[in-house]
C-alpha cells in the first residue's frame, strides 16, 4: 500500500511527464541509431546543453515570479563581444573584461527590473525593447563582424569556465560543473529557502505577498539581474569554448529557453516552478535537436518537432493541473 | 468607559469631488465582533480600506488603545495588529497552507546565512492552528490552498491572523459564495477568534449571517455612521434594514406598493 501511494505521488509530480518524454526520446533515437549513446555524441550534446541550460535555470526562477526575459539571447551575444573588444583593444585583461561584461549585464537586468516593477510595463515589452538595444549595441560595437578570440589559451578564466578533461571516454567541460552547481543552488533557493517562498508568492498572488510584507519588487528585480548575469556567463562560456564571439550569436535563444522551462512544468503565468523539470526540459530539447539530425531528419524540420513537443507538454500540464485542482 | 481597541474619529475621505466618508466615527472594543452594514456606496469598504492601510485618509484620526497611529500601508496596519481578510485574495493558491501561514515571516533554520525555512516547525504550528480554528477534517498542512474550499481558505486566513496576534481581524464578505454548512463553519471560526481574545469587524451582505455572530451592529449611510450601537439581540432584521436604507416604515410600504424605491 505504501509503495502504491509512493508511485502515485511520483506520477502526480509535474516533473513526471517530462521525465517519461525524455526517456522515450532517448530510447527512440537509440533504437534508430546506436551512435546516439556513444561517448562522443553525449559529450558533444552536453557541451552546448549546459550553456543554454544556465540561462534556463535563471529563467525558471524569473518565470515562477511571474515575469520573463526576452533579452537573454542578445546578452548571450553581447557579453562575449564586450569582453573580447575590451581585451583586444588592450583596455583590460581578459579577466577584467569578463568582470566588466558581468557588471554591464547586471545593470541591464536592473534596468529591465526597474521598468517592469516601477513603471509597471509588462516584461514582454520591456525585455523585447532591451533585446533590440543590446543586440543593436553588439552589432554596432563590432560593425557586425565576429571578434578575434584566439588568445584565450592558457588564461585561468578559460580554464575555470571551459577547461576540458576526460572521464573515461567522455570529454567533460568545466561548464558542466558550473551548470550542476547552479542547478543545485537555484533548486535549493526555490524549494527550501525563504526567498523561494517569496518568489512563488510574487508570481502566484503578488497582492497577497505584498500584504504580508514581502517586497515583491525587490524579488523581481533581483531575478531580472540573475537572468542577465546567467545569460552573460553562458555567452562567455560558449565563446571561450568555440573560440568565437559573434555579435549575432544567441539569436532566438530566448524562445528556446522559455520553451525548456515551460516543458519542464513551470507555469508561464507564475506561481509554480521546478528546477528539476527545467533540467529535464533542457535535455528534452537538446536531445531532440541532436537526435533528429543523427537519425537523418533534415535539421530544418527541427522546429516542427520542438513545436509539437511544446504543444503536447502544455496539454499534459494543463490536464494534470485540472486534475490537481479537482483534488483527485 | 475604557478606551476602545480601535477608535476612528471624524474620518473624511474624498476621491476628487466625491465624498466617500464624511466625518465618520467608528470604534471597536476589545474582544468584540462588530457587524458593519450599509448599502452599496454607503462607505463601508472605504472605511475598511482606510483602517487596513490600503487607502490614505483625507482627514481625521485613528487611535489604537488610545494612541494615535498613522497607517500608510497594509504592512503598517499589520504591524499595528490590524489584519484584513478579503475574499479569496489574501492567500497564494499555489503555496501550501503552512507556507501561506508564514508567508513573509518564515522561521529560519540555523545557520541563518543558508536562509533555509524550518518547514517542520511551520507544519507543526499549522497543524495546531487548523485544529484551533476549528477545521474538523484532517487536512495536512502541506496541502496547497488551491485545493481547499472557500470556507477552508477563510479558516486559514483567520488562523494566520490569530497566530500572529492580530488584535483586530477585518473580514470582508467572508461568507460570500459559501454553502450553508461552510458559512456556519466560518461563523464559528469567527466566534473562536473572539473567544481567544481577538476583535473582529464583520462585513456581509447577508444580514442574517451578521446577526448570528456579532455583538454589536454599526450602520453606515452616505459616508456617515448613522447608528453604532445596535444590539442584535434586541433588534429585528427589519428594523436594521430600515436604518440601512434610511426609509421610514411608511416609505417602505409606499415603495413596495409603487414597485420602486421611495424619495
Amino acid at each position: 500500500m505504501e509503495n502504491h501511494s509512493l508511485i502515485q505521488r511520483l506520477i502526480a509530480r509535474p516533473e513526471f511527464g517530462p521525465f517519461v518524454l525524455l526517456i522515450a526520446e532517448i530510447a527512440v533515437f537509440w533504437g534508430f541509431n546506436h551512435d546516439f549513446l556513444s561517448p562522443q555524441n553525449i559529450s558533444n550534446t552536453l557541451a552546448f546543453t549546459v550553456e543554454l541550460g544556465l540561462i534556463a535555470l535563471a529563467m525558471t526562477l524569473l518565470m515562477t515570479s511571474g515575469e520573463f526575459d526576452l533579452s537573454v539571447g542578445s546578452l548571450f551575444g553581447f557579453s562575449p563581444v564586450l569582453m573580447w573588444t575590451l581585451f583586444n583593444a588592450g583596455v583590460t585583461s581578459l579577466e577584467m573584461g569578463f568582470v566588466v561584461a558581468l557588471v554591464v549585464a547586471a545593470l541591464i537586468g536592473l534596468v529591465n527590473g526597474w521598468f517592469v516593477t516601477r513603471l509597471k510595463i509588462p516584461s514582454f515589452l520591456v525585455t523585447l525593447g532591451m533585446l533590440l538595444v543590446v543586440r543593436g549595441s553588439a552589432l554596432f560595437i563590432t560593425d557586425g563582424f565576429p571578434q578575434r578570440t584566439w588568445s584565450a589559451e592558457g588564461s585561468w578564466l578559460a580554464e575555470a569556465l571551459v577547461g576540458d578533461f576526460f572521464i573515461g571516454p567522455f570529454r567533460i567541460y568545466m561548464s558542466l560543473f558550473w551548470f550542476i552547481a547552479a542547478a543545485i543552488a537555484l533548486g535549493y533557493v526555490l524549494t527550501q529557502s525563504r526567498t523561494g517562498n517569496w518568489i512563488q508568492a510574487a508570481g502566484g498572488n503578488p497582492n497577497a505577498a505584498r500584504a504580508r510584507g514581502v517586497n515583491v519588487n525587490r524579488v523581481k528585480v533581483g531575478l531580472f539581474v540573475l537572468s542577465s548575469l546567467m545569460a552573460s556567463l553562458a555567452g562567455v562560456i560558449s565563446s571561450l569554448r568555440t573560440s568565437a564571439a559573434n555579435p549575432n550569436s544567441g539569436s532566438g535563444y530566448e524562445l528556446e529557453v522559455i520553451a525548456m522551462v515551460v516543458i519542464g512544468g513551470t507555469a508561464l503565468t507564475g506561481g509554480r516552478g521546478t528546477i528539476i523539470g527545467t533540467v529535464l526540459g533542457i535535455l528534452i530539447l537538446r536531445v531532440m535537436r541532436n537526435g533528429i539530425v543523427l537519425i537523418g531528419v533534415p535539421g530544418l524540420a527541427y522546429n516542427i518537432f520542438i513545436g509539437a513537443i511544446i504543444l503536447g507538454m502544455m496539454a499534459l500540464h494543463s490536464w494534470l493541473e485540472r486534475r490537481h485542482q479537482a483534488g483527485t | 468607559m475604557a478606551e476602545p481597541l480601535i477608535r476612528m474619529q471624524n474620518i473624511r475621505k474624498s476621491y476628487g469631488r466625491v465624498q466617500a466618508l464624511v466625518d465618520a466615527n467608528f470604534h471597536v472594543n476589545e474582544r468584540e465582533i462588530v457587524g458593519l452594514l450599509g448599502d452599496n456606496g454607503a462607505g463601508k469598504s472605504t472605511l475598511i480600506k482606510v483602517l487596513s492601510g490600503a487607502v490614505p485618509l483625507t482627514s481625521g484620526d485613528i487611535f489604537i488603545r488610545g494612541k494615535k497611529v498613522t497607517l500608510r500601508s497594509t504592512s503598517d496596519a499589520i504591524a499595528h495588529g490590524i489584519e484584513t481578510i478579503y475574499q479569496d485574495s489574501a492567500l497564494v493558491t499555489q503555496l501550501s497552507i503552512a507556507r501561506n501561514l508564514f508567508l513573509g515571516r518564515e522561521p529560519i533554520k540555523p545557520p541563518r546565512f543558508l536562509n533555509r525555512m524550518d518547514q517542520e516547525a511551520m507544519n507543526t504550528v499549522a497543524r495546531d492552528l487548523l485544529k484551533q480554528v476549528g477545521i474538523s477534517k484532517n487536512i495536512p498542512p502541506t496541502t496547497p490552498i488551491g485545493s481547499l474550499s472557500g470556507g477552508e481558505r477563510q479558516a486559514v486566513a483567520i488562523a494566520r491572523a490569530m497566530h500572529f496576534d492580530s488584535d483586530l481581524i477585518i473580514l470582508d464578505e467572508p461568507t460570500n459564495n459559501l454553502g450553508v454548512a461552510e458559512t456556519q463553519g466560518v461563523l464559528s471560526f469567527v466566534r473562536n477568534a473572539r473567544d481567544s481574545g481577538h476583535s473582529c469587524i464583520f462585513i456581509a451582505h447577508n444580514i442574517h449571517h451578521v446577526f448570528q455572530v456579532v455583538d454589536r451592529i454599526v450602520v453606515m449611510r452616505r459616508g456617515k455612521v448613522v447608528a453604532d450601537d445596535i444590539d442584535p439581540k434586541t433588534t429585528t432584521v427589519t428594523e436594521v434594514e430600515r436604518i440601512i436604507t434610511g426609509m421610514s416604515e411608511k416609505d417602505i410600504r409606499d415603495a413596495l406598493a409603487d414597485g420602486k424605491p421611495g424619495h
